[in-house]
């Protein structure tokens, strides 16, 4: 694309952001009144007395300075109240000053407060599937980048409004003043405004391309260094660094232009002004020399010229910062009007011991793509699988109370969606699953979490002590923990820890194995006394022979097991096996029954077998 | 972002804060061409400043001369305005000037630096001994490097062209009238006591905020990453709460570091209004005696002006230049760390083209502790005194739990990292004499997980042989038997693999990478078994597809299955740093110890049904 073309396009682009950009400055001036309220208070305050501090200076010499010295004496009264005045008004122009950039500030975290908050709000309410549309990252940076990106137009909000007060009580007061003079000084003001307009265009283009560079780069590096095994192994060291090199070449050229518009652009927005002021003293000289005006005056007025011309760059800056606060709050506003959070129904279940659990004619198709962008859902879709659509389909089982069964089947044949379907982390397409015969979708919020517990392949771990790991916050008391922890075969390594029960287990659990966070996600799930208890291969990092001993204790338990299988040795231990294959049940019954009837069940254990532990 | 990162970040910080011109000192040399433009864009900077005060000294003249109290000398303001003009077109021609410099010379030796240290962090065995850096050593070679380029073209820039500006004001001040340049004088300290005390109770402020960021993204990670746990378990409250906590004590952090700079520009306008009141009465004073005219009164107003509001933004640049010079200094350090594995240069020896052996002779390792390098290290003990015979074509597995130095093993075979003390021989010749290209032609290694980069499956089989034809490749393919499975896929060699390998399974980036070690064509193959379970299909090709690789070569595999040893000509058992046992499958069933035991527990896992 030719330079012009990409200009052009970037001025549609412009006029349908500052549109945009309207909306989204009335809506967050709406988000946090009384911030703002300060930093408008502040800034019409300092405005004031921006152009009282030009008059106070011009007071003095027209008043005090000149007299005096044409009088041969100093009158204390009238030099000591010049003084207190250029002190009192820039004590409150100083005040101005304060109260707006503090208000800017509460603002401006305010409102990313709240956005943080009714996102998160959001996401925790929104359907599981909801999630798994969207990359981690770009709903990690929604709530990080994004909420930051829109609440940043809050900090040149309360300037900009004082520039604009300062603009008009110059022109009204100038214009009754001296009107030719005031005409001559604002001349410069258009060419000010187009300098910066021009400047923030090029620039804005210049930089997103930079940008963009320098995520390169950094993708390489990261690409890179993660594979570092292979790149020595293979020797790939030279061609490495050609590749790195070359973006990095690429980001220094784009930053030497960058530095090109700023080398053009900078010096003339810093001469503009000063030749306003030139023409302002020559201009002035040549009416004092008419008699048409005092040198007092003149005096004020290259003074508030000097004053007004640099503040105008606050709206380069605000005109600068509106296309990224656009973009970032039309990311939070497609999460804030997204529809379908989970409804709940409002039975109760009332039996206790082992729960009974049914799927009936359940189908589930995983979404096809995931959508790389939140603000608009067409934008470039991902494939998520090789083409081929993954999920189960006409799914019919009962688990009766009490009793444990294995769910075995190839990778991806839908084991771990019949796990999740049980504990309602989504609803199926069609079909129903039903706990003691009630409809999933029919019960209270809370009775699912309370009677079923799922136990993921991945332990995720919350930043904090293995104990509230544990208990998620309820009330459970040591002794359940511990116990929880026993049956969990967790009990002994957490006791060894130096801090015991206590211990601050890092982010996502760093300090930990992938079989003790294996073994505390599963005490968690334990600790609940769940009558539903669903193992989605939640053991897969436990050594085998602990693995049987964690099943065979759960034998002890009144509750219904459900598990996701990929050793014999767990397998043999439940009540009966179902065998999945491509998201249909095709054989079930026990294992010696299956292993006998079934090639592809035989097929299957005989290749797990293989993949003994070394 | 981990906050225990964010804290290291922070301590590091400080610390290099006291070094500060010692690293600029270094990072100079190192970049020789950041110093080599130096002196000219300073005087560029001080021309552009000179520029600016020549303004006030205008208007003094103007008033003073040109208007005087009986009548306008118009031909002298005329003058003068031509003199402040031609002042203004050299101040922009000198700043334009100096931007362009500066933004050429520091992008370009920035770039060097970055690709530099990028080729640097490439030799050194942290990269692949300690995952948990990586995050850090990308920082490296990234952000930390564009901190520098904003340090050179903005903070450093901002404080000459802020002293240059000061001192300049100051002279023409002291030129104009000592005593009330006194007056100013007199309020330095005040000012620079000021500025002071609120610069290091804003500097703890930020770094709280910092923290609390730290800590907030955390949360706001563990929402999004645990989202199913959150749902699965009902806590969305307890979530809710927490996170609102995090998002609060951000927010307030913020907002009061944010209350501390407001209330600091206030004071700065206040002290300022201060001065220039001080210089009004004193000017005025002096006026009135006729020591001073009204020019040089009204001049000092504009002066004092241009004195104070640098020294009221010095504060914020040096923050800003301490910062970008942490950043600097992480860069320096890791340039500083010796590479612990280098080439022998002209002096090595190639590999002769016939099967190899290899040979460990009393080889010791220990990992080193940060700041140490291989030699010194002091850290675990990884391997103690391993000395083996491997014979040419033989397939050796390498067993043992995690941890007991299999792994450690195989680095040093394929020398990604060399032994603390002894010998390593492949071919009969000290691995550290030979050649590097010779060495990863001949012995490739096959790590764990497949791993791929962005690009075509073609592109990242020929990174085993980059002038293999298509022809070859194919053949390569056909070889492994892999020819239907590449047929399967619906752009063959052209299929794009994603970032990191991504648009293929587990299993089907395993195939890519045996068949590029399969195109390298070694002599010694070095296996990491993948532990990730992979389905049956792919399974089976996998294992055929290894068949055909291993034959006729020299084959170690680090064994994490115990069909693997099963099947290998002699295993080699570690633990706890040692070779424990040495023989064939059955030799070592019949003897028991370690192999014994891990071959029974592997047994108690997959064979109970045959108790039954």
């Amino acid at each position: 694309m030719t330079t012009d073309a990409v200009l052009e396009e970037s001025l549609q682009a412009e006029r349908k952001v500052i549109g945009r950009g309207l909306q989204l400055i009335r809506r967050q001036l709406r988000r946090a009144p009384r911030q703002f309220g300060l930093g408008f208070g502040g800034t019409a305050l300092y405005a004031v007395m921006t152009i009282a501090s030009a008059y106070a200076v011009g007071y003095a010499t027209d008043a005090v300075l000149i007299p005096s010295i044409e009088a041969g004496e100093v009158s204390t009264a009238g030099l000591v109240g010049a003084a207190l005045l250029i002190i009192g008004v820039s004590a409150a122009r100083g005040l101005g000053i304060s109260l707006r950039r503090y208000g800017a500030y509460a603002a401006q975290y305010r409102l990313q407060q709240r956005d943080r908050t009714d996102v998160t709000d959001r996401y925790l309410e929104l359907p599981i599937e909801w999630h798994r549309r969207y990359p981690t990252g770009q709903l990690l940076s929604n709530v990080n980048a994004d909420v930051e990106a829109a609440s940043q137009i809050a900090a040149p909000l309360p300037m900009a409004f004082g520039v604009l007060v300062m603009l008009a009580i110059t022109i009204v007061v100038l214009i009754f003043t001296d009107p030719y003079l005031a005409i001559v000084g604002f001349a410069i003001t258009p060419a000010i405004a187009l300098t910066n307009i021009a400047y923030q265009r090029r620039m804005r283009i210049a930089a997103a391309s930079a940008q963009r560079l320098r995520a390169e780069v950094s993708e390489i590096a990261h690409e890179s260094f993660d594979a570092a095994l292979v790149v020595k192994a293979m020797g790939r060291e030279d061609a490495e660094v050609g590749r790195f090199g070359s973006r990095s070449d690429d980001l220094r050229d784009r930053m030497v232009d960058v530095g090109r518009l700023r080398a053009a652009f900078d010096p003339m927005m810093e001469a503009l002004p000063t030749i306003g002021v030139l023409a302002v003293v020559l201009v002035g000289a040549w009416r004092v020399d008419q008699g048409l005006m005092t040198e007092g005056t003149l005096v004020t007025f290259a003074y508030l010229f000097r004053l007004i011309a640099l503040p105008m760059r606050v709206f380069a800056w605000l005109l600068g910062q509106l296309p990224m606060a656009v973009v970032g709050w039309d990311r939070i506003e497609a999460v804030l009007d997204e529809t379908g959070a989970v409804e709940y129904g409002t039975t109760a279940l009332t039996s206790s011991g082992g729960a009974a659990a049914e799927a009936a004619a359940v189908g589930y198709l995983y979404p096809e793509t995931e959508t790389a962008d939140l603000a608009d859902p067409d934008a470039a879709p991902r494939a998520t699988t090789n083409g081929e659509r993954r999920g189960i389909e006409s799914v019919t089982l009962d688990v009766p109370p009490g009793k444990t069964v294995a769910l075995v089947g190839p990778t991806g044949s839908g084991k771990t969606t019949v796990a999740h379907l049980l504990v309602r982390l989504f609803d199926p397409d069609e079909g129903c699953i039903r706990l003691d015969g009630k409809g999933l979708i029919d019960l209270e919020r809370s009775e699912i979490a309370d009677t079923a517990a799922l136990v993921f392949q991945e332990a995720f771990l919350f930043d904090d002590t293995i104990a509230a790991n544990i208990t998620l916050g309820a009330p459970h008391s040591a002794a359940e923990v511990r116990e929880a922890a026993e049956l969990a075969q967790a009990h002994e390594f957490i006791s060894q820890l130096p801090a015991g029960y206590e211990t601050l287990v890092g982010e996502r659990g760093a300090s930990l194995s992938g079989g003790q966070r294996q073994r505390i996600a599963l005490a968690r799930a334990i600790v609940g006394k769940p009558r539903l208890l669903v193992l989605d291969d939640a053991t897969s990092a436990v050594d085998p022979a602990v693995e049987t001993t964690i099943l065979e204790g759960l034998a002890s338990l009144d509750t219904t097991v459900v598990i996701v299988a990929y050793r014999r040795s767990s397998i043999v231990l439940a009540d009966e096996v179902i065998f999945i294959e491509d998201g249909r049940i095709t054989g079930r019954g026990t294992h010696e029954g299956l292993y006998a009837a079934s090639p592809a069940y035989r097929a299957l254990i005989d290749a797990y077998d293989k993949e003994g532990a070394a | 972002m981990s906050s225990t990162m964010t804290r290291n970040t922070i301590e590091e910080e400080v610390a290099a804060r006291t070094g500060a011109m010692r690293t600029i000192r270094r990072g100079l040399a190192l970049s020789p061409e950041l110093r080599r433009g130096l002196p000219g864009t300073i005087v560029l900077a001080l021309l552009a400043t000179a520029g600016k005060v020549i303004i006030p000294i205008v208007i003094q003249q103007v008033l003073d001369f040109g208007i005087a109290t009986d009548g306008v000398d118009m031909s002298f303001v005329i003058r003068m305005t031509w003199v402040a003009l031609g002042a203004v077109a050299l101040t922009a021609a000198a700043t334009g000037w100096m931007h362009l410099r500066l933004a050429k010379v520091s992008e370009t030796a920035l770039s060097g630096l970055r690709v530099r240290a990028f080729r640097h962090i490439h030799d050194l065995s942290m990269l692949h001994q300690a995952s948990e850096q990586r995050g850090a050593l990308v920082a490296r070679v990234t952000s930390d490097v564009d901190q520098i380029s904003r340090f050179m073209q903005w903070a450093g820039l901002m404080i000459i062209v802020n002293a240059g500006q000061a001192l300049m004001a100051i002279v023409v001040m002291v030129v104009y009238s000592l005593p009330l340049a006194l007056v100013v004088i007199v309020a330095i300290p005040i000012i620079i006591l000021t500025v002071r005390w609120f610069q290091t109770r804003l500097e703890k402020a930020y770094l709280i905020v910092r923290e609390k960021v730290g800590r907030m993204l955390a949360t706001l990670a563990e929402v999004v990453v645990g989202a199913p746990v959150i749902r699965a378990y009902g806590i969305e409250q307890r979530v809710r709460d927490k996170l609102g906590d995090a998002i609060e004590e951000h927010r307030a952090s913020a907002v009061k570091a944010g209350g501390l700079s407001s209330t600091f520009s206030g004071v700065g306008e206040l002290l300022s209004s201060l001065v220039i009141a001080g210089v009004l009465v004193v000017g005025t004073i002096l006026a009135v005696n006729g020591t001073e005219t009204v020019g040089t009164v009204v001049a000092f107003l504009f002066l004092v002006q241009l004195f104070i509001q640098p020294i009221q933004t010095f504060g914020e640049a040096v923050n800003e230049a301490q910062t970008a010079v942490a950043g600097w200094r992480r860069v320096l350090d890791v340039l500083d760390i010796p590479p612990d594995v280098a080439d022998p240069g002209p002096r090595g020896i190639d590999l002769p083209h016939r099967p190899l052996g290899v040979d460990f002779v009393n080889v010791n390792f220990r990992y080193p502790k940060t700041g140490e390098t291989g030699r010194e290290a002091t850290g675990t003990v990884a391997l103690r005194d391993v000395s083996v015979a491997i014979a040419p074509q033989t397939r050796v597995a390498v067993v043992g739990e995690t941890g007991s130095g299999k792994t450690t093993f195989a680095k040093l075979l394929t020398r990604l990292m060399d032994p603390s003390s002894g010998e390593v021989r492949v071919g009969g010749v000290n691995i550290r004499n030979i050649r590097f290209r010779s060495l990863r032609d001949r012995v490739v290694m096959v790590p764990q997980e497949g791993m791929l980069f962005r690009g075509t499956i073609g592109d990242n089989v020929r990174m085993g042989k980059p002038e293999a034809s298509r022809p070859e490749l194919d053949q390569t393919f056909r070889r492994l038997g892999l020819d239907d499975w590449l047929g399967e896929l619906a752009a063959g060699l052209d299929t794009q693999v994603g970032e990191r390998g991504a648009s293929l399974s587990v299993g089907e980036r395993q195939l890519v990478t045996l068949v590029r070690a399969a195109i390298a064509d070694p002599e010694l193959l070095v296996l990491d078994e993948a532990t990730s379970s992979v389905d049956p299909a792919t399974e089976v090709r996998i294992s055929r597809a290894l068949n055909q690789l291993t034959a006729g070569r020299t084959v170690v595999t680090i064994a994490h299955r115990m069909s693997t040893a099963e099947a290998a000509d002699r295993v080699l058992v570690f633990d706890d740093a040692e070779i424990v046992q040495d023989g064939t499958h059955a030799e070592l069933v019949a003897e028991g110890g370690v192999y014994g035991r891990l071959y029974a527990s592997w047994q108690r896992g997959t064979a109970d049904i045959a108790a039954e």
